[in-house]
């Protein structure tokens, strides 16, 4: 099979253009300049639609209409980018409209710097802008996946009518690998449901109408009903992970990204000097993978999991919230552009 | 004798939400009318602003889509970009189009996007109760300018078609005004100007309608109307911009 190297930013984009995007809007930010590079100049080749928009705020409602429109669109940013898109991502889920959005996360709060975090994980998972909503969220671990995942987001963002997000973070984009640009063909084909609620002209029908606005007593909470009620449907079938060694584990790394990478070597090495490590590495972070929490706790007692971050502690509050107390929880993170080494995961690991 | 009168097929027979005298009511219709003559309806999609007009779509019978408080033009854009052969038009208040939006309405301008826009200008925010928009004139009462608007302290009038004139994109502005039956037939035939223009794949076009405010303006209907000829149009002058 033919592999082309690719950076994570690059691998999002082709994947994404091979995954049947015909829209992309976004603005320049490090470090994800890449990818909207990529789609601008890949973009057009294919009959699609790129805009470099005059901002954060523009770019979302662009892919709002597009979307609206029945184009598979998406945008992408970092993490101050993102936090602009929060308003468009509420309207985009309030008006059940299915879109795709890439953080490549960079470290923060405010401007803070371009290197590598995974501070946005409570806001990617909890909603993020106003109201009651969940974006589905996708994270990668290599350039692969990056490329890979880009068919499922959109396929999860059509079956669903519903944003999903890419969790990506500086060193994912940046990062060269051998991408299989085939791959992806066997895990999903493009296929999604006529969009019957898309705005083409109303010739010949009803006339459609795009909305997130509900002012007549009860429609709202009607309208929430059925959101809420997806995401239950949402969270039963669409957990995702990868396990590793996790038949005798002892101590369970959990770590989600380019994060779960480092924390592979570092079982490696444990395993090797002896220690029962194992690893969960949740690929999606919402809904996130209680299940198999909640299955090893109920049948292994004394386990102890290290949530391992980016950040300091976000994935580890939905580690706690899955096991219930059932087990013991420790977590090792940097942030601010630090980075938890395979060495610094080994030693927290030795002390517990 | 032919029939010479009816109901626009594009406009459901609502009565609407809109405060006694307001000129919303003029300018949907007017925008219904248009459309059924062009023989577009099957064609045209709507975007509706955040604002009194929030839901325009409960009167025009056609494709609508809602766009976040001053996002009309970007979502507009896209809609237009992804679908060349429907009539796309934005419906905007100038608290949307002018304040929160701007920077949306310059760039979808500038980039010269075929879309036709409809800029209500009644020189007040109307759905929050009042307060000062970009195009409030000088003295003019408020609920935040409740000693007239000051120069010192607010700035002034926006006159962002003007400003949008400029703009090498833009290929049709015209002001126009609903305060008098003359005058509403001027704005009719703007906006199949407008209409005609995006049709014709001639570019962006901008429609800006003096409309009244006799609630928050504080004035009944009559003088509203009568403000708008003798004080609003000499701030913001009637006629082909660009």
């Amino acid at each position: 099979m033919k592999k082309i190297l690719m950076s994570g930013n690059e691998a999002i984009a082709e994947g994404a253009l091979r995954a049947g995007c015909t829209f992309y809007a976004g603005y320049p930010i490090t470090p994800q300049n890449e990818l909207i590079a990529y789609m601008s100049a890949h973009m057009q080749d294919k009959g699609g639609v790129f805009i470099q928009a005059e901002s954060e705020l523009a770019a979302i409602n662009m892919v709002f209409g597009a979307s609206a429109a029945g184009a598979r669109a998406m945008t992408s940013s970092s993490s101050p980018g993102v936090s602009l898109k929060q308003e468009g991502i509420s309207y985009i889920a309030g008006a059940r409209l299915p879109a795709v959005i890439v953080n490549i996360m960079r470290a923060g709060p405010g401007l803070g710097n371009i290197w590598p975090a995974q501070s946005d994980y409570f806001q990617a998972t909890r909603g993020g802008g106003n109201g009651d909503y969940h974006c589905i969220v996708l994270a990668p671990a290599s350039s692969q996946e990056s490329f890979d995942f880009m068919r499922l987001a959109f396929n999860l963002a059509d079956k669903y009518r519903n944003p999903v997000m890419i969790l990506g973070d500086g060193m994912l984009g940046q990062m060269m690998e051998p991408v299989a640009v085939n791959s992806s063909h066997k895990l999903s084909p493009v296929s999604y449901k006529p969009k019957s609620w898309a705005l083409t002209g109303c010739q010949g029908r009803k006339p459609n109408i795009v909305k997130s606005f509900y002012m007549r007593e009860g429609d709202l909470e009607r309208a929430n009903l059925i959101l809420q009620n997806q995401y239950q449907a949402i969270k039963k079938k669409e957990q995702r992970f990868e396990g590793l060694l996790l038949g005798d584990a002892e101590i369970i790394l959990v770590a989600y990204g380019s994060m779960a990478r480092i924390a592979k070597s570092a079982v490696k090495f444990l395993r090797s000097k002896g220690k029962k490590a194992g690893l969960i590495r949740p690929i999606t972070l919402w809904p996130f993978p209680t299940d198999i929490f909640k299955e090893l706790s109920r049948k292994r007692k004394r386990l102890t999991f290290l949530a391992v971050e980016m950040s300091y502690g976000q994935m580890v509050e939905d580690v706690r919230l899955a096991l219930e107390g059932k087990a013991r929880v420790e977590f090792f993170g940097r942030s601010g552009g630090g980075i938890p080494t395979g060495e610094g995961i080994i030693k927290k690991c030795m002390r517990l | 004798m032919g029939k010479i009168y009816s109901h626009p097929e594009s406009l459901r027979n609502l009565p609407t939400h809109y405060c006694p005298g307001c000129g919303h009511g003029i300018a949907h219709r007017l925008i219904a009318e248009v459309v059924d003559e062009l023989k577009i309806r099957g064609k045209v999609i709507a975007v509706a602003p955040v604002g009194c007009a929030v839901i325009a779509y409960d009167y025009w019978d056609f494709d609508c889509s809602e766009a976040a408080h001053g996002r009309a033009l970007a979502v507009a854009t896209a809609i237009k970009r992804v679908r060349k052969n429907n009539i796309v038009f934005t419906y905007q208040g100038d608290g949307d189009l002018a304040a929160i939006g701007t920077n949306e309405t310059i760039h979808a301008a500038n980039r010269g996007e075929n879309l036709s826009v409809f800029f209500i200008n009644n020189a007040v925010y109307g759905m929050t109760g009042g307060q000062m928009a970009p195009t409030t004139l000088l003295s003019q009462k408020t609920s935040t300018t409740t000693k007239g608007r000051d120069a010192a302290l607010h700035g002034y009038p926006l006159k962002i078609s003007e400003m949008l004139a400029l703009l090498p994109g833009v290929k049709y502005i015209e002001r126009t005004s609903l305060h008098a039956p003359q005058e509403i037939i001027k704005t009719k035939k703007a906006i199949k100007t407008a209409f005609l223009n995006q049709i014709n794949g001639v570019g962006f076009s901008l429609v800006e309608i003096l409309s009244p405010c006799p609630t928050y303006w504080g004035m009944p209907p009559k003088a509203s109307l009568d403000w708008i000829r003798d004080v609003m149009s000499k701030e913001f002058p009637l006629g082909r911009i660009k």
